[in-house]
This record gives structure tokens, C-alpha cells and sequence, in this order.
């Protein structure tokens, strides 16, 4: 990870002599006695579309929040570009949000509603019309300037809020759920659109979500949070590929656990391999870990079922496991078969459906062998 | 739509005769030739002209508008901000008290109230007339003004102010660019009930009138002591047309608005 990267990468948190644009120092936040986020710290660089990923309640929203203002931590600091914002009310902020509802002004039209926050900067009167009309043009809403906000759908109102917060050019632009509201066709592609707007202005987003595919989508790294706490802060392909615990592992995608202890390596093996006892009778699970936990502690070993082969006849690999099929997903491109390894532990694999359905040649209750190689899957301790 | 019943058409018009008849009989004799209330002697609009002359009581109109224009403005704006204050402050402890104490004037009687106005204004030494009753108006109407207002903001998405907070504005120019804007409809309709408990009030205003300033309720009613008059009449009758034309013309505006509203819809789905 530490090597330096070719320049065309972006990945600011790799360089340690990068100044991050945000950092959150310590920050603690308590309601009463609820606490929402807890001596929690986090670097967020310049021009990263940064994703705080969450279920309801983790303290994703009051983090956000906590950045534009409307409420302050109860212990720690935010540094915002130098400056502690801890005590900058909202409205001198360099920050700008897009609030989840939109919070377009009803009584003002698509014009006004984007104007409004240049009318209240020091931006000279006679450039503030040219600044709408380029955020218009930017968000494809030039015909609509002139009505208000109930008489244009639901992703042109999304688009109108995504003007009127990126108008006074803030250095951090933060979106709270902001496609919540859209179906999911239009979703996709706004996403794209996001990303794009994104990269042509150059702003730091920072967004909120719940929908882990939106996240892994838009983002330069995610942040995966639980109880006020970060669970893990990486790229997308990261959280993917190497979730640091279960729980990341289980919150993104599909997962398979499997639990077992660490057997004692042989003299001379591979110092980065593994091996786990899962089940009295069957082989362990052969797999491999920068640093392989001690032995005999418990772990859960943790594969992604399209990285699981499903095969009629035995064959060649590090790990194979014979099984029963039990139910099959059938989801047009792919099939997941759910495969009985043992009594009561069922083990997902993911195939491609590269035939038509009617040629398929595995079917319920058949006698299948599942296979992966050695580095294919996680040792997660616990 | 179905066919009408006899059983609502009977009840239809026993609930209006029951709603209107007492005022079509004020009418009717208002426009009485005779001086004797209670005999007809055929159709006269002397009346009206001889309240014309009436010094007294075009003094005390003067008087009751004045009092409600005033009252109500001030208690527009104390009754919003009450609204406003009582609506965002959030939980805090003795909340429940401080939003009760601002409704109680509601179910107080109305002679309790008068009655402490005007031991309050001996105390502190004010002479009583327009101004006092103005206060004494205020007070009471406030609390309507506030609840109306408070009905309003309580679904009001609050999001709407941290987006004006976030682009910008202090917190007062939030309020008055984009809350103020927003709720304006509930406030003015405040504004309107607050007048009309001002036009009304006769209880209040006694206790707290002084003999340079008398409102019209205290003067019909101080009249009516000495005998219903016809000009009396004449006088409810003029008040029963202009709260009537009142009401026509705010609902005209409604529906136009609504009307220019729904054609905003068309034009922009076009």
C-alpha cells in the first residue's frame, strides 16, 4: 500500500504528505445520554468523492451534519481546510448541502432558488446571472428556469437542488441521501451523472447513503459505519475484496461464513498461509493472510459466492467441498445455488448463466463439489 | 347525485332558519318606516340616513376599526413570534407550561380577563381608552393568532431553513426570505380572526374603555338598554354586509389563487 502510485491514481490517502481537507479529530457527539458518534477520526482529502455508508441510526447523517453545521460535537474538533468550524455557524461555512427532501424553496422559481445563496455571498449583481446560467446549462435545466419547483418532476427537483448547492462553489459539497427519492433507473443514471459533475467541477462531495451500491458506485473510498463507530474506511475494491471484520463483510454484498479455529502449520510452510478447521470429518479450509491470526484462535473464513466454483465432477483446487443442492436463485444473468456442505451449513456459489436455462445441468437435490483456490477468501479474526 | 330527501330537505331548512332567521328579522325591520321595532308600517330607508347623522355612533366605528386594525397587527406579530419561538425551541424542560400558559387566555372568561386588564391599568396609572383597549385586545388575540400560526409551522419541513442557513443567511434573514413567505397564508389568516374578535368584543372592551373611547358593541348595547331603535338595526344590518362581503372576497381570492395555481400546473405540464 505504502509504494508510491503511478500519478494517473488518484489516491491522496496513500501520500502521507498530503494535507487532508477535512479531519475529524476525536469527535464525540451525545444527545442526552444517547451518544451518535463516538471518539471517532477520519481523513477526507480535496476532490475525493468521499461515501458514508451506514445502516439507519449508525451516525452517518449527524456526521454530515456536524460538517455543515447544524450541530456541534460534543468533544473534539473539525478542521475544515486549516480552520476548527466548530464554532462557524452554517451560513459561514465553505460548505454547501443537498438536503434529502431537496428543500427547494416552493415560493421561488428554479432561478431564484439557485440564485439564492449567490444573492447572499459577495458575489458582484451583474455576475450572478451568468453563475445561474452556467449552473443551468451544467444540470440540463434551462428550460425549466422560470417555474417552481411543483410544476417540474422529481429528478429535475433533484437536479435544481444539486445546482443551487454547487452555486456559490463550495470546497466541500455534502449530499445527504440525495437519490433516495428517485426510482431506480433514473437513479443509475444519475449516479453517473453525479460522478461527472463531480470530476468537472473539482469539489470534495462527501455523501450519505444506505444503499451500499450507490456507495461502491460513486466513491473514491467508503467509509462503513456501525453504532457511531467507523467499521472500515477504504477504497470500494478494499471493502470488497478485504473487509477488516464480519461485519463489513456481511453488510456489503453477499457473504459465505464460515467459522473454524487455526490449525498449527507444519515446519517450513508458507509463513502468509492458513489453514481452518471447520468440521471434525472434512479438510480444513486452505487459505492465506498477511498475517495469519495464532493458532488455535477462532476465525471466520469469509467468501464471496461468485469467487465459489459449482461443479458435477470433482476437481483440481486448493479447497473443494462436496455438497447437495438445496435451492437455486435464478436472477436472469447469474444463478446462486445454495449448497448443504454439512448438517445446517449452507455454502452460496454464484455461476454465470452463460447457457439457456432449458441446457442447464445442475438442478435440485444433485450431488455438486464447490471449489475456490487458497486466495480466494478472508481469514477474519474475531 | 342522488335524488334530495324529504328528511334533508326538512332538516336543511330548519338548520338554516334556525342560523339566519333571527338576522333576516333584524333586516326586515331595519328597513321599518315606524319608530315602534315590533310594528311594521311599511318600507323606509330613513334610517339609514339618520345613522348618518349620528355623530355617536360614527365615533365609535371609527373607534372599533381602529382598535381592530391596531390589535390585531400587533397581535399578528407577537403571536407569530410566540408561534415560532414555541415551535422551534425544541424540547426544554417546563415546555408544557410555557405552551399552556400561552393558550390559557383561550378558555379564561373573558370577564376574568377584562377584570385583571383593568386592575393592571389603574396599577401601573394608564389612562384608560383607545390604547388600552388596543392592549387589552392584543393579549386575547395573540393566543388565537399563535395557535393558528403554530398549526401551520408544525408542518412546516425545517429543512427548508438549514438549506436557507447553508447558502447563507443569518437566521433572520432565513425567516424572512423563505418561513415568513411560506406560512404567510396562516399568518394573515390570523390576522383576519384576530380582527374579528376585536370587532366583536364587547366584554373586554368595557372593562378596559375609558369615556373617551366607546366601540360600537358598547354603544349598541348601551343603546339597546333604552330601547331597540330602528337605527339600531339599521346599524347591525350595514355590519351583517360588510363581515358578509368580507367573507365573499376572501373566498373569491382563494378560489382565484387556487384557480391561477392549478393553470401554473397546466402551462408548465404543457
Amino acid at each position: 500500500m505504502a509504494q508510491p502510485r503511478p500519478d494517473a491514481v488518484f489516491a491522496p490517502w496513500d501520500d502521507p504528505a498530503e494535507v487532508p481537507l477535512i479531519q475529524f479529530k476525536n469527535v464525540t457527539k451525545r444527545f442526552g445520554d444517547f451518544t451518535a458518534i463516538e471518539d471517532l477520526t477520519l481523513d477526507i482529502y480535496a476532490k475525493e468523492f468521499f461515501a458514508l455508508l451506514g445502516p439507519s441510526g449508525c451516525g452517518k447523517t449527524t456526521l454530515m451534519r456536524m460538517l455543515a453545521g447544524f450541530e456541534k460535537p460534543t468533544e473534539g474538533s473539525i478542521i475544515l481546510d486549516g480552520v476548527d468550524i466548530g464554532p462557524v455557524p452554517p451560513n459561514e461555512r465553505p460548505v454547501n448541502m443537498m438536503f434529502q427532501s431537496y428543500a427547494l424553496f416552493p415560493h421561488l422559481t428554479v432561478w431564484e432558488n439557485i440564485a439564492f445563496g449567490l444573492k447572499r455571498s459577495d458575489m458582484p449583481k451583474d455576475q450572478i446571472g451568468d453563475r445561474v446560467e452556467r449552473m443551468l446549462k451544467l444540470t440540463q435545466l434551462g428550460k425549466f428556469a422560470k417555474r417552481k419547483p411543483h410544476q417540474i418532476s422529481g429528478g429535475q427537483r433533484q437536479r435544481v437542488a444539486l445546482a443551487r448547492s454547487l452555486a456559490k462553489a463550495p470546497k466541500l459539497l455534502l449530499l445527504d441521501e440525495p437519490l433516495g427519492a428517485l426510482d431506480k433507473k433514473l437513479r443509475h443514471e444519475t449516479q453517473f451523472e453525479l460522478m461527472d459533475i463531480q470530476e468537472s467541477t473539482g469539489t470534495t462531495f462527501v455523501i450519505v447513503t444506505h444503499d451500499q451500491e450507490e456507495a461502491m458506485t460513486v466513491a473514491s473510498r467508503v467509509a462503513v459505519m456501525v453504532d457511531g463507530n467507523l467499521a472500515q474506511v477504504a477504497t470500494p475494491d478494499q471493502i470488497y475484496e478485504a473487509p477488516t471484520s464480519a461485519y463489513v463483510a456481511d453488510f456489503i454484498g453477499d457473504v459465505n461464513l464460515i467459522e473454524g479455529t487455526v490449525e498449527v502449520q507444519p515446519k517450513g510452510a508458507d509463513p502468509t498461509s492458513v489453514a481452518i478447521k471447520w468440521s471434525p470429518t472434512e479438510d480444513p479450509i486452505k487459505a492465506t493472510a498477511d498475517t495469519p491470526p495464532p493458532a488455535a484462535s477462532t476465525v471466520q473464513f469469509a467468501i464471496r459466492p461468485e469467487k465459489v466454483a459449482i461443479s458435477a465432477e470433482k476437481p483440481e483446487a486448493a479447497n473443494v467441498m462436496e455438497g447437495k443442492i438445496l435451492d437455486i436463485a435464478y436472477l436472469g444473468n447469474i444463478s446462486t445455488y445454495h449448497v448443504e456442505v454439512a448438517p445446517g451449513l449452507i455454502v452460496k456459489a454464484q455461476a454465470t448463466n452463460t447457457r439457456r436455462i432449458s441446457r442447464r445441468n445442475l438442478t435440485w437435490e444433485d450431488h455438486v463439489y464447490l471449489s475456490w483456490t487458497d486466495t480466494a477468501g478472508v481469514v477474519l479474526s474475531e | 347525485m342522488r335524488r334530495f330527501s324529504w328528511f334533508n330537505a326538512t332538516s336543511l331548512t330548519f338548520g338554516f332558519a334556525f342560523l339566519y332567521l333571527p338576522m333576516l328579522i333584524l333586516i326586515i325591520y331595519s328597513f321599518n318606516e315606524s319608530r315602534l321595532v315590533t310594528v311594521w308600517a311599511g318600507f323606509s330607508t330613513k334610517w339609514y340616513g339618520e345613522l348618518w347623522q349620528n355623530d355617536a355612533f360614527l365615533d365609535a366605528a371609527w373607534v372599533t376599526i381602529k382598535v381592530a386594525f391596531w390589535s390585531s397587527t400587533l397581535a399578528t406579530v407577537l403571536g407569530t413570534m410566540a408561534a415560532y419561538a414555541m415551535v422551534r425551541a425544541g424540547r426544554f424542560k417546563g415546555r408544557g407550561l410555557f405552551s399552556g400558559m400561552i393558550y390559557a387566555p383561550l378558555v379564561m372568561p373573558e370577564v376574568i380577563t377584562g377584570l385583571s386588564l383593568l386592575l393592571f391599568f389603574i396599577a401601573i396609572g394608564l389612562d384608560r381608552g383607545v390604547f388600552t383597549i388596543v392592549l387589552a385586545h392584543t393579549t386575547f388575540a395573540m393566543c388565537y393568532v399563535s395557535v393558528v400560526v403554530t398549526s401551520r409551522l408544525v408542518s412546516f419541513d425545517q429543512s427548508l431553513e438549514e438549506a436557507a442557513l447553508d447558502l447563507g443567511c443569518t437566521p433572520f434573514d432565513a425567516f424572512r426570505s423563505v418561513t415568513l413567505p411560506i406560512i404567510m397564508p396562516a399568518v394573515i389568516s390570523g390576522w383576519l380572526l384576530a380582527f374579528t374578535l376585536s370587532l366583536d368584543d364587547l366584554v373586554i372592551a368595557s372593562f378596559t374603555a375609558g369615556p373617551s373611547a366607546t366601540t360600537l358593541p358598547i354603544k349598541i348595547f348601551s343603546a339597546v338598554r333604552l330601547g331597540v331603535t330602528p337605527e339600531i338595526n339599521a346599524l347591525s344590518t350595514i355590519m351583517i354586509g360588510i363581515v358578509t362581503l368580507g367573507v365573499i372576497t376572501a373566498s373569491l381570492i382563494t378560489r382565484a389563487t387556487a384557480k391561477k395555481a392549478a393553470a401554473d400546473e397546466r402551462a408548465a405540464a404543457g
